[in-house]
């Protein structure tokens, strides 16, 4: 199947559902790793948009990334129960690893057990600097 | 065979309960995945039948597991129920919490479910409605506004198509409470929603839930689909964020539900009138939605028997952060800040004597211990210059930097930011400049723009410390009065208490012992 097939059953699936851009971006976003430029176009066709706005919708969300992301991507939050219990300690002396993304999110719900973090839908709290450290290094 | 029961709530996986299940699966128990009571620290907590009744166990990790069953571990808390984190609370909301399978149906019937959707039925949509404003039951989201006034604007709108929209963004730090409905009783909310869309004439409810809880979206789409004889003709569809906090504005998620970028829109129109896909639309929170089958099955006026001031009913309270009891508390309104700090959660878990409580999330005011006499209620916090907002408090020891709070405040506005008013997009990132600047106390020379001979009123003298804190003041007047939402309107609560009660933290003199008193 090409990548082209692909999105085309993205689109099929969502056709006729209610304010479908979301849904149909999140499943282009998990197929491909990001939404590329020659996806909006199609998209933007499929639905009657403008390549402008569904451009607009990709920008504002910081789920959608229009770069592919080709390295494991490790979710840490660093909002404020998080930095209650130390986050930015960990966050200061972890060492950096250039084959796995480290990205900022705020809140993943855990706040009463944080440190937290997320990969993929895997979540781990009570991080400390050597559990933090282990989970990069078991992506790398 | 011995039944363990074992939450499989985030937070407990986060813990490690899956590897504590499956070890006591290879002992040859029969593993039960429930709810999670909500005493977090004692994640991965296990209830265990034993002669002497049920009895938990926590916090486990798998090497606990043989002394468990041998009965000789040191970590048994006694009979759940009656401990004494749980044994204070008033659990409506939460009243099957850590005892029910949340995707059982079975679990759920037996336990009451259903009820508060039959009897609405029976009663007709006006006497529901009726029963919900009864209760004094105010939006959980944060504004606190009446229910049932929202329910009664959308059922006497016009028009044949009508929306049930449920909050579950749940973005504010220190909050979960949503996150554990929908993990751990979701027909609980969808019967919720399916009395709504009753009550006002609605046919369609939409969920919409953050991207983060990928758990949560699991469990709902899996219990719609058990649910649909239940709630028939009335349809529940669960649609996704995408990482955007001012998505939790009701406004700003309706654009993102429709396909659009989530700005927030003026109002009015309200959402009640013209909301989603500018049809009448009931927007609630998940604990609001949650709220209703309890009071549908026991009566508005039980409900609104509980309560403080005009805040009625239970509120499920989030204890997060620096916290040696972290986890889900749900209480009447007027369980004071200290009680909930020092009795219930019992203080920091560094042991260090507490600095800081914020309450509310992002957006709320950072409390010192002078604060702990408040009830919780919607009206004495905000009359204290806070606000009570989703109920979530992070708790913070004697190491916090309250004006590195204060930055992060505000550089938290300008990461999430919709872009639509000037205050909050550009304020806030003048506000980080302008608390770098404080925090590294350099004071500030005028700059190239300012000395340009046309800029005739701007300031050609050097600012000190004091000016600097002046214009913080300024700025965030600005915002508080000039944002079109609250995430620009809000941020300066944050800010402003952290100057206000912890002024020698940004270079100022600390406040003196009676001024604090
Ligand atoms: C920036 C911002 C974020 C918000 N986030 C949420 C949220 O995550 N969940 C929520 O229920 N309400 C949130 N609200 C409040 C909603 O706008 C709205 O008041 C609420 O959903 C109404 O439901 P309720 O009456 O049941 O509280 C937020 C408001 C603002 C300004
Ligand atoms: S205050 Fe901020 S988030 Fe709210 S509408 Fe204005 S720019 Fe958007
Ligand atoms: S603040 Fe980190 S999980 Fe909520």
């Amino acid at each position: 199947m090409t990548d082209q097939d692909e999105l085309d059953g993205i689109l099929a699936a969502h056709a006729g559902r209610e304010g479908a851009l979301l849904p149909i971006l999140h499943d282009v976003q998990a197929a491909f790793g990001h939404v590329s430029e020659s996806a909006i176009r199609h998209i933007a066709q499929a639905l009657n948009l403008t390549r402008a706005e569904v451009h607009g919708v990709v920008s504002f969300y910081h789920d959608f990334h229009e770069e592919p992301e080709t390295r494991p991507v490790l979710k840490l939050c660093r909002a404020e129960s998080c930095q209650a219990r130390g986050v930015e300690a960990l966050a200061a002396a972890l060492p950096d690893n250039p084959r796995v993304k480290v990205e900022t999110v705020y809140c993943l719900g855990l706040c009463s057990v944080g440190p937290a973090a997320m990969i993929g839908h895997e979540v781990h709290a009570r991080l400390d600097a050597a559990r933090l450290g282990a989970l990069v290094e078991s992506l790398a | 065979m011995t039944v363990v029961r074992i939450s499989d709530d985030a937070a407990a996986l986060a813990c490690g309960a899956n590897a504590v299940a499956a070890a006591f699966a290879k002992a040859g128990c029969t593993i039960e995945r429930v709810s999670s009571w909500g005493m977090h620290w004692l994640e991965p907590l296990a209830e265990i039948d034993g002669p002497n009744g049920r009895m938990g166990f926590g916090p486990l990790t798998p090497d606990d597991v043989a002394s468990v069953l041998a009965g000789t571990s040191g970590k048994a808390i006694g009979t759940i129920a009656e401990h004494p984190f749980i044994a204070r609370q008033q659990r409506f909301t939460f009243a099957r919490a850590g005892k029910t399978r949340p995707l059982s149906l079975e679990d759920y019937a037996a336990t009451g479910g259903w009820a508060g959707l039959k009897r609405a039925r029976e009663l007709g949509p006006e006497a529901t409605i009726a029963e919900v404003t009864q209760s004094g039951l105010r939006g959980r989201g944060g504004a606190g506004f009446p229910a049932g006034i929202k329910w009664t604007t959308v059922a006497k709108a016009a028009g044949p198509v009508k929306y049930i929209v449920c909050n579950a963004d749940e973005g504010d730090s220190a909050t979960f409470a949503d996150r554990m409905v929908m993990e751990g009783d979701p027909f609980m909310l969808i019967e919720g929603m399916a009395i709504a869309g009753h009550a006002v004439g609605a046919c369609k409810g939409y969920i919409y839930v953050r991207s983060e809880y990928p758990h949560a979206i699991a469990k709902l789409n899996a219990a719609i689909a058990l649910a649909v004889p239940h709630i028939a003709p009335f349809e529940v569809e669960v649609r996704v964020g995408a990482g955007a906090y001012v998505c939790g504005e009701e406004t700003s998620l309706l654009n993102s539900l429709e396909g659009k970028r989530g700005e927030v829109r003026a109002k009015p129109p309200l959402p009640a009138l013209e909301g989603l896909f500018g049809k009448p639309t009931v927007v609630n929170n998940v604990l609001t939605l949650a709220a209703v089958p309890w009071i549908m099955a026991n009566g508005g006026a039980a409900y609104a028997e509980v309560g403080f001031g005009r805040s009625r009913g239970t509120m499920p309270i989030q204890l997060a952060g620096n916290v040696k009891h972290g986890g889900l508390f749900e209480v009447g309104f007027g369980v004071t800040l200290g009680e909930l700090v020092n009795e219930i959660g019992g203080g920091t878990a560094s042991g260090r004597p507490v600095r800081a409580v914020q309450v509310g999330g992002p957006l709320g005011a950072y409390h010192p211990p002078a604060d702990f006499h408040l009830p919780f209620d919607y009206e004495a916090f905000a009359a204290a210059d806070g606000l009570i907002g989703h109920a979530g408090l992070t708790v913070f020891d004697e190491t916090a930097d309250m004006s590195a709070q204060a930055r992060f405040a505000m550089s938290f506005c300008a990461a999430e930011s919709c872009g639509k008013c000037t205050p909050c997009r550009i304020g806030s990132t003048r506000g980080v400049e302008l608390i770098d600047r404080i925090r590294a106390r350099t004071g500030r020379q005028a700059d190239k723009v300012e000395t340009l001979p046309q800029m005739h009123n701007a300031r050609k003298a050097p600012r000190t410390l004091g000016d600097e804190i002046e214009l913080l003041e300024d700025l965030c007047e600005t915002m508080k009065f000039g944002s079109l939402c609250a995430l620009g309107g809000f941020t300066p609560y944050p800010v402003l208490s952290a100057l206000k009660h912890w002024p020698e933290d940004f270079g100022m003199p600390a406040p003196s012992q009676e001024a604090a008193e």
